[in-house]
């Protein structure tokens, strides 16, 4: 399915203007623990960090840059104010400018993603990006919506969980290739269009201390979902929040006339 | 004796060793009897791949990759952003403020974010702090809970023995407060930053660097990134960068990397003895509320461990909101059994009827473990060098009997800080006054009247362990306060006290039950430690052979139990022996490896910035 816009070749000049979406989200290897109250996981104190797949977005774009096929990248951060940290990492890796949405606090815990990416979709008219790169799901919520959603919203084409990105052949495209479960699909989508990253997509580089001090220069700005117009009432309520079950031990079986003799004790086999 | 019988084995291990192959070590353990250099012969799979014991220089891997690096210029790097080094910030820029001068001041620390490498009781005395920020309440430091009681007891089996603590010894503490030092720590860094000075989390300061002429030290330069584990540049090869300095504040806490290398290099210890030290474990635990008693402060010694191993625990009740405590113990790192573990005394430990009274009901919420100093003022090495000092636990502070070295790290940093302010401004390279003004101080005084109590637990040879150090304490310390015209001996360092593993008998520890005890990787699970595990180990050696021949022949891989992360493996190959595993991922930076190595071969450096434990408010 190939949706076409008219929209500048893509051998201009000027390059692509990429957008892509940091989200700050627990580091990956925190033992997570839930609260005591079951109403979610313990946050307060806990590292966090950019999430791995939006590092992945964030590689790419800036890869993108380098070859010259983007001219602009800006990264995006729908969160609390400890999330200029996240966007101040992008800006490290090569990201241009950053734009902080800043959540209040009392709202943060039920913000899910048709708000994300209603408030996308809003500076998404006003930056008029060509490309919006996203992490393909949050490994906080692993919902692996916001792309899809913001597409839709859009009314843009979407190449879900690529593993690369590249000119299609008459360079009017993009030719996206796509891990799916039966193997790899390549598709061709004009632009403007959503992409989210996949893990084999690359491998993000540091953000090193001389860049970090560099991207403290770089612009960042602050808007809030009011500006935005964007309501972010609840489409969903938590009821609780559990520990997955304890794995019970396993037990070691002699022969496979053992294992049947078991099998038939538990009533699994007649 | 027991001298003596070190010293025979040792001599048997220098001639045995002296009869393979070595690279010329340090410490001349491991030299051919010519002492001459000679190739390493690969007696075992190439285990250390780290760019310090490989020469890049000489590898075709890095044939073409630039290595220059980017230089920046500050007056004062600090390398820690612990309490020393963030102490020595805040000072510097209020020094700075008050006299009119503009320093520019830069603090790199290794951990993700500041605090979260700190692993501590911890019990503050709150004298450092008071001295650095008297309006500390109104600037929000999070000293939550004043101690409300202090206990003492003697464990046995079975019973727990209380003690009598009288005002005016060590582990009185009245006027104290119970802390999560990691969130002190991080209040700290955003005080440091609020004064203008700058803080570089996920930095590891991984070289010193030295002047022209190699006199003097001229900064430091950070760790490079994207290295693989065979030592091969990745794609995202990175050099790490320079800062030029005219002051370096080492502040890396007990048993730094740079600090043992500074030391070696200007033989900081000459005339004084070496360090000695303990490995500290810690768990925090949310109590059941009707066990829970906020403020109560309890220490105690005995059981599990025999009365010839140095060590004791520590349980605080924390009063911040929530039911938490922290627990906590401590090994002397002078055992001498190499089938000794740590962490499974530890774990014992909390199955003691009176200790699981307290823990009945309560979950376990966070694990980690640190190597701790206790030589005391015996142990201090010269404190400056050409261009730079050392601060807190890094040079060794802790007050043992009180189990306490906060207070003199936060005022050691400010002294550090005064004498270097004074060094810059009068253009001299070594920030001399530093020593003399810590001799004149609270600290000095106080670590030496402290100083016979640790080494009194070897009275009579160790024969009387803990008994002795205790009749010691009560009846000569409580009188003399330290004015005892004598100073006690450590008796050599940590690692030359470990006894051949056929000289020892193996120990048994119960399995852990899941409810009070637990198993070492799931513990080391609650860190939340990572690495990259595509990086060369940075758990070095400096012979690869060493760990089959000596390590696991001799002593029976004991880094495979007093490791508190699980880090070193003895696996079986195919052929039947036995290859050393480093499972450098586990790493949690407590340095005990380092420290009790009985062939002092491990040398560790510091792995890429950002890494390492992610402790919460530890």
């Amino acid at each position: 399915y190939i949706h076409i816009i008219n929209k500048a070749d893509m051998a201009a000049s000027k390059g692509l203007k990429i957008l892509v979406g940091c989200k700050r989200v627990i580091d990956y290897a925190v033992k997570v623990r839930v609260k005591p109250d079951r109403s979610g996981v313990v946050t307060e104190g806990v590292k966090h960090s950019m999430n791995p797949f939006d590092e992945i977005a964030v590689e790419e774009a800036v890869r993108m840059k380098e070859k010259k096929l983007a001219g602009e990248a800006v990264a995006i951060s729908v969160g609390p104010p400890q999330s200029q940290e996240t966007l101040r990492t992008a800006l490290a890796m090569g990201i241009d400018r950053a734009i902080h949405v800043e959540i209040p606090l009392a709202q943060l815990e039920k913000l899910q993603p048709i708000h994300v990416s209603k408030l996308l979709a809003k500076v998404c008219e006003s930056e008029k990006p060509d490309l919006v790169i996203l992490g393909k799901q949050a490994i906080d919520d692993d919902c692996n919506q916001t792309g899809q959603m913001l597409a839709a919203l859009l009314d843009w084409p979407q190449a879900t969980f690529a593993s690369k990105i590249e000119p299609s052949q008459d360079s009017k495209q993009l030719r996206v290739t796509r891990e799916v479960d039966g193997g790899m699909e390549t598709i061709d989508v004009s632009v403007p269009a959503v992409v989210t990253s996949d893990l084999r997509l690359n491998e993000p580089r540091y953000a090193t201390l001389p860049n970090i001090m560099k991207a403290k220069k770089k612009p960042l700005a602050k808007m809030s979902p009011d500006q935005l117009g964007v309501d972010l009432q609840p489409r969903q309520e938590v009821i609780s929040v559990e520990d997955p079950p304890v794995r019970k031990a396993g037990a070691k079986v002699e022969s496979v006339e053992d294992l049947v003799g078991k099998l038939r004790e538990k009533g699994l086999v007649k | 004796s027991k001298q003596t019988m070190l010293s025979s084995s040792r001599a048997a291990l220098v001639a045995a060793a002296a009869k393979l192959p070595r690279l010329v070590t340090r410490y001349g353990y491991c030299t051919t009897a010519a002492g001459e250099r000679q190739q390493q012969k690969p007696l075992s799979p190439k285990i250390t791949t780290h760019p310090t014991r490989n020469d890049r220089a000489k590898d075709p891997r890095w044939k073409d990759i630039d290595m220059t690096r980017a230089a920046d210029e500050a007056d004062v790097v600090i390398v820690g952003g612990g309490p020393a080094g963030l102490s020595a910030a805040c000072r510097l820029a209020q020094l700075n403020a008050e006299k009119g001068t503009e320093m520019r001041i830069v603090v790199l620390e290794k951990a993700s974010s500041v605090g979260a490498h700190i692993m501590s009781g911890a019990c503050l005395d709150p004298k450092g702090l008071v001295e650095l920020f008297p309006d500390w309440q109104e600037r929000g430091a999070p000293l939550h809970t004043p101690v409300t009681g202090d206990k003492f007891y003697m464990l046995t089996e079975k019973r727990a023995i209380p003690l009598p603590l009288l005002p005016g010894m060590p582990m009185h503490n009245h006027g104290n407060y119970i802390v999560r030092l990691g969130n002190v720590v991080a209040w700290l860094g955003e005080q440091a930053e609020s004064l203008g000075v700058e803080v570089y989390p996920g930095v590891a300061a991984a070289e010193v660097l030295y002047t022209e002429d190699g006199s003097a030290v001229k900064g430091v330069a950070t760790n490079d990134v994207g290295i693989a584990k065979d030592g091969s540049p990745k794609d995202s090869f990175e050099r790490g960068m320079e800062f030029h300095c005219k002051q370096l504040i080492i502040a890396e806490g007990t048993h730094g990397h740079l600090a043992k290398h500074l030391i070696n290099r200007y033989d900081l210890r000459a005339g004084r003895e070496p360090q000695t030290y303990g490995i500290g474990f810690k768990e925090l635990w949310e109590l059941s509320e009707d066990r829970w008693r906020p403020g109560y402060v309890e220490h105690g010694v005995g059981w599990p461990l025999d009365s010839g191993t140095y060590g004791g625990y520590f349980i605080y009740h924390l009063n911040e909101g929530s039911p938490l405590a922290a627990v906590g113990f401590v090994v002397g790192l002078d055992y001498s059994n190499p089938y000794l573990s740590p962490f499974h005394e530890f774990q014992q430990f909390k199955h003691h009827p009176h200790v699981a009274a307290a823990l009945t009901g309560g979950k376990r919420i966070g694990y980690g473990a640190r190597a701790l100093n206790e030589g005391g003022v015996q142990s201090l090495p010269k404190l400056t060098f050409p261009g730079g000092c050392l601060v807190g636990c890094t040079a060794g502070m802790i007050n043992v009997p009180k189990v306490k070295g906060t207070h003199n790290a936060m005022k050691s940093g400010s002294l550090a800080a005064e004498a270097v302010h004074e060094a810059i401004g009068s253009g001299e390279i070594e920030p001399a006054t530093y020593e003399e003004a810590l001799r004149n101080s609270w600290v000095y005084k106080e670590l030496h009247s402290v100083r016979n109590i640790r080494p009194s637990f070897h009275l009579l040879n160790g024969r009387l362990g803990m008994f002795g150090g205790m009749a010691y304490t009560g009846a000569v310390w409580y009188f003399t306060r330290g004015r005892e015209p004598w100073t006690f001996s450590h008796g050599g360092t940590d690692h030359e006290k470990l006894l051949p593993a056929k000289d020892c008998k193996p120990k048994d520890y119960p399995k852990p039950d899941n409810v009070l005890s637990f198993d070492l990787l799931s513990s080391v699970a609650l860190t939340s430690t990572n690495h990259d595990h595509d990086q060369p180990p940075h758990l070095t050696l400096y012979d690869d052979s060493v760990p089959g021949q000596v390590n696991l022949s001799v002593y029976d891989g004991p880094e495979q139990r007093f490791c508190p992360a699980g880090v070193y493996e003895y696996v079986e190959l195919d052929d039947g022996s036995k290859r050393l595993q480093i499972n450098a991922q586990n790493c949690i930076h407590c340095k005990t490896c380092d420290i009790k190595d009985p062939t002092q071969n491990i040398n560790w450096v510091t792995p890429q910035g950002g890494e390492g434990p992610a402790y919460n408010g530890m």
